[in-house]
């Protein structure tokens, strides 16, 4: 019997090798510009960057973009839900329908949501609205087709069984598609939230609406490397932040569920 | 049963497994040799550690201590001499490989030329009733025939020892019985020495010239049993043979001895 | 995306051959077409500028890309493209398999790559535009760093997950390190890697459009933001067609490479199904 058993000693040797690995790639980034590999004006210290990033933090203008950027992201990504469930659920349930629109999909899916950025910046300028067109269609795709598959998963058996004790058919939503489909509307909820994000950002970068992308792309513009760096690592921590939230969102909601879903392909 | 060359000495083989939760004692004191062209049965209660003894023998564990001997040279890894038929074929035979891919993998890499080596497979189809299948892939193969395909795969190899785990355990009655058929049809034509692991105690008496009864982990052999009935044996008349009768219910009460606790260790 | 057109087969009997073909055009034909004539007349009827109507935008089609725009523009753009996913697909398989296969690299490597893949992909424009300047290895270095990370991670979980009785086997036979690794890890993974494959080319030809309309003189994105920048309306709807049409070919195109690559993967999931 060993006191720290093998399981923990192991788990504990994991978290020490990550951290050697981030403090690794710091130490490599640190070295480059030092050794003159890369001239400091194109890639800055790391001191440097991680210094301008503790100078936003307690810059309020900083948390005024950020929230810019987030409330963007917070509408498009509620109204794409809210559209995806509900035209999914109805066209999932419709064998008509899925039939009638399946090509229609098919074409409008893979059409890349940032060609639409000219268009909704015809529409309505340099305003959120443009931004929310680019959110609201990128992450409209992820839901709409989670909710479509998952209506489709409902098992044949429970659905005849529900019909014979004759179920209304509020009752069969509530009791028989709502839980098949919950674990794969969490699933496209998880990825919307990822693509929404990037939307956000991105949108803010080309269209110059407020908000952190806009601030990246002046960065860029002034040359201001350090500024710049720090505002992607910003981005990368909010989009771990987001990651993290909604696996764990999703994590709690399934808990019931004998199977946490895995990744779906899409 | 020609020569009586010992081909296989297992000698105080011990195995303990370390875990967080502490150590376990899957095998106690086995020890047992096998003369060249034997058929030999091991039974035994569920979870007395069976697999591991074959794992041992295949050289795919190494014992805590005690010696494995094939021909008089200890395993320390995997040999050309020996092939595993494992319980769950399903998982055994790769599905993107057609049988025909199945069954040549193993010859890749031994030295032969490409006609050698399709004589082999083409051969090692036939001796199981495959060789019209050959293009096909497992997955659109019944349970019985792609277990005949992984006997393909070991016979193929061309060791000396067939080692097999359990083989017919996921497969219905009928099938079952014509695998044990196929079994004693290959030891018998190209003598090949062969354990065979079961839980089966029917099974055991019927295919082996010996049965090794295994007691409770951790596991000594509790009897060596040889198997005194004709050397021709059939489905229906040999099952019917007072002398069958005497011998399962001899292994039978065995095994329920060692259930209980009652054998006595070496 | 395949997901749910298996939905589809539903129960058709007792009709003749001819409303059979006609309902089996119908249905995939039918809303498009109802939707483009819809367009076409609110189009004409509204007189916005920012939706001419369908007729306006194809024959914009015909003369902004038919012809030298599709050396100067539309072929550069692919290019790019290509060598983008090409690149993403060597460098994830390649890396994601060594990490699969080797658990201290994995345990090495895991948060930081957490972070990396957490980076909003387009947000490297900039950075790439400083180190690398306004050239095609640029756009290409930035589509390869959004679009690996789907393929890298699919990779890896993909090795990861190998059947421990498939690797079992292959050791019992000895079967070679090579051969291990073709016939074993790579095969089994595939079907992870596939999925990560189908990620990456949405996001590689996300990022090849916001490079160019960021960072360039030519090229679909650069195209379409200047019909926009400068009000040609039709021109630019074409574009965004085009987009579409690229968009499609390669959804198609994967589809396609899928069904061979994976064929055993779909037949025993077909098998399963009866």
């Amino acid at each position: 019997m060993r006191v720290p058993s093998t399981r923990r000693l192991r788990a504990l040797r994991r978290a020490m090798l990550g951290v050697v690995g981030l403090t690794g790639f710091l130490l490599i980034w640190q070295l480059i510009p030092t050794l003159g590999l890369i001239n400091p004006l194109y890639l800055p210290y790391v001191t440097d960057v991680l210094a301008r990033l503790f100078e936003q933090l307690v810059d309020l203008a900083f948390w005024r973009r950020l929230g810019s950027t987030m409330t963007s992201w917070a509408i498009g990504l509620t109204v794409a839900t809210i559209a995806a469930v509900v035209l999914g659920t109805v066209v999932g349930l419709v064998p008509f329908l899925r039939r009638a629109t399946h090509t229609m999909v098919e074409f409008l899916r893979p059409i890349p949501s940032v060609a639409l950025i000219p268009l909704a910046v015809l529409m309505f300028g340099i305003q959120r609205q443009a931004a929310l067109v680019i959110i609201i269609y990128a992450s409209f795709w992820q839901v709409f087709v989670q909710v479509i598959y998952g209506v489709a998963d409902v098992d044949a058996v429970a659905r005849d069984t529900a019909r014979s004790f004759g179920l209304t058919r509020r009752e069969q939503l509530s009791h028989l598609v709502l839980p098949t489909t919950l674990p794969y509307l969490m699933t496209g909820l998880r990825l919307a939230a990822a693509v929404a994000l990037i939307l956000a950002i991105t949108a803010e970068m080309v269209i110059g609406n407020p908000g952190l992308g806009r601030m990246i792309e002046l960065s860029r513009s002034a040359g201001d490397a350090p500024g710049l760096y720090a505002l992607v690592v910003v981005t990368g921590l909010l989009g771990l932040t987001v990651n993290i939230v909604f696996r764990f969102v999703e994590r709690r909601v399934l808990s019931w569920h004998q199977s946490v879903r895995g990744e779906e392909p899409l | 049963m020609s020569d009586r060359r010992t081909l296989l000495r297992v000698e105080h083989l011990r195995k303990v497994y370390e875990s967080a939760t502490g150590d376990v004692e899957a095998i106690g004191d086995i020890s047992f040799t096998m003369d060249a062209g034997e058929l030999i049965c091991v039974v035994g209660p569920s979870g007395c550690g069976k697999t591991t003894l074959l794992k041992c023998l295949a050289g795919l564990l190494r014992p805590t201590s005690g010696v494995v001997e094939m021909d008089g040279a200890p395993v320390t890894g995997p040999s050309p001499a020996m092939a595993v038929v494992f319980q769950e074929y399903g998982r055994s035979l790769y599905p993107w490989l057609t049988v025909r891919g199945n069954v040549e993998l193993p010859l890749r890499h031994k030295k032969l030329t490409r006609a050698a080596r399709s004589r082999l497979v083409v051969d090692a189809l036939e001796a199981v009733g495959l060789a019209h299948a050959a293009r096909s892939h497992p997955w659109q193969l019944s349970g019985g025939m792609q277990q005949r395909v992984a006997i393909a795969r070991a016979i193929a190899y061309q060791p000396d020892v067939l080692i097999m785990d359990e083989p017919f355990a996921a497969v219905d009655a009928q099938t079952r019985a014509d695998l044990e058929d196929l079994v004693r049809e290959l030891h018998a034509s190209r003598s090949i020495s062969v354990v065979f692991v079961t839980h089966d105690i029917d099974e055991s008496v019927y295919l082996g010239q010996r049965v090794l009864v295994l007691s409770t982990s951790p596991t000594w052999v509790q009897e060596d049993l040889a198997i005194d009935l004709p050397p021709e044996r059939d489905q229906i008349t040999t099952r019917a043979l007072p002398r069958f009768t005497q011998l399962r219910t001899h292994v039978y009460d065995q095994i329920q001895r060692a259930k209980r606790g009652q054998a006595v260790a070496p | 995306m395949t997901a749910y057109t298996g939905r589809i087969a539903a129960t058709r009997r007792g009709r003749t051959v001819g409303s059979r073909i006609a309902a089996g055009l119908a249905y995939p034909l039918g809303l498009p077409i109802l939707l483009l004539v819809l367009w076409g007349v609110v189009a004409t009827r509204a007189t916005s500028t920012f939706f001419p109507d369908p007729l306006t935008i194809a024959e914009a089609f015909r003369q902004t890309w038919v012809g030298p725009a599709f050396v100067e523009d539309v072929l550069p753009s692919l290019t790019r493209l290509g060598l983008g996913i090409a690149a993403s697909i060597v460098v994830g398989i390649a890396a994601g398999t060594v990490i699969g296969l080797t658990q201290w690299l994995r345990d090495l490597l895991e948060p930081l790559l957490e972070f990396l893949r957490a980076i909003p992909p387009p947000v490297l424009i900039p950075v790439a535009m400083l180190l690398l300047g306004i050239t095609d290895t640029m756009k290409v270095v930035v589509i390869v760093s959004g679009a690996v990370w789907p393929i890298l991670l699919n990779t890896i979980e993909g090795v990861r997950g190998t059947d421990s009785v498939m690797k079992e086997t292959a050791r019992s036979f000895q079967v070679s390190w090579w051969e291990r690794l073709w016939f074993l890890v790579l095969p089994a993974a595939s079907p992870r890697i596939m999925a990560g494959v189908r990620q990456a080319l949405s996001v590689a030809l996300i990022l090849m459009v916001i490079s160019e309309m960021f960072a360039s003189s030519s090229g679909l994105g650069y195209r379409i933001a200047y019909f926009q920048r400068n009000y040609l309306i039709a021109e630019m709807w074409s574009g965004i067609l085009l987009l579409g049409l690229v968009g499609v070919f390669l959804a198609v195109a994967f589809g396609l490479v899928e069904r061979r690559v994976l064929r055993w993967y779909h037949g025993i999931r077909e098998v399963n199904r009866v």
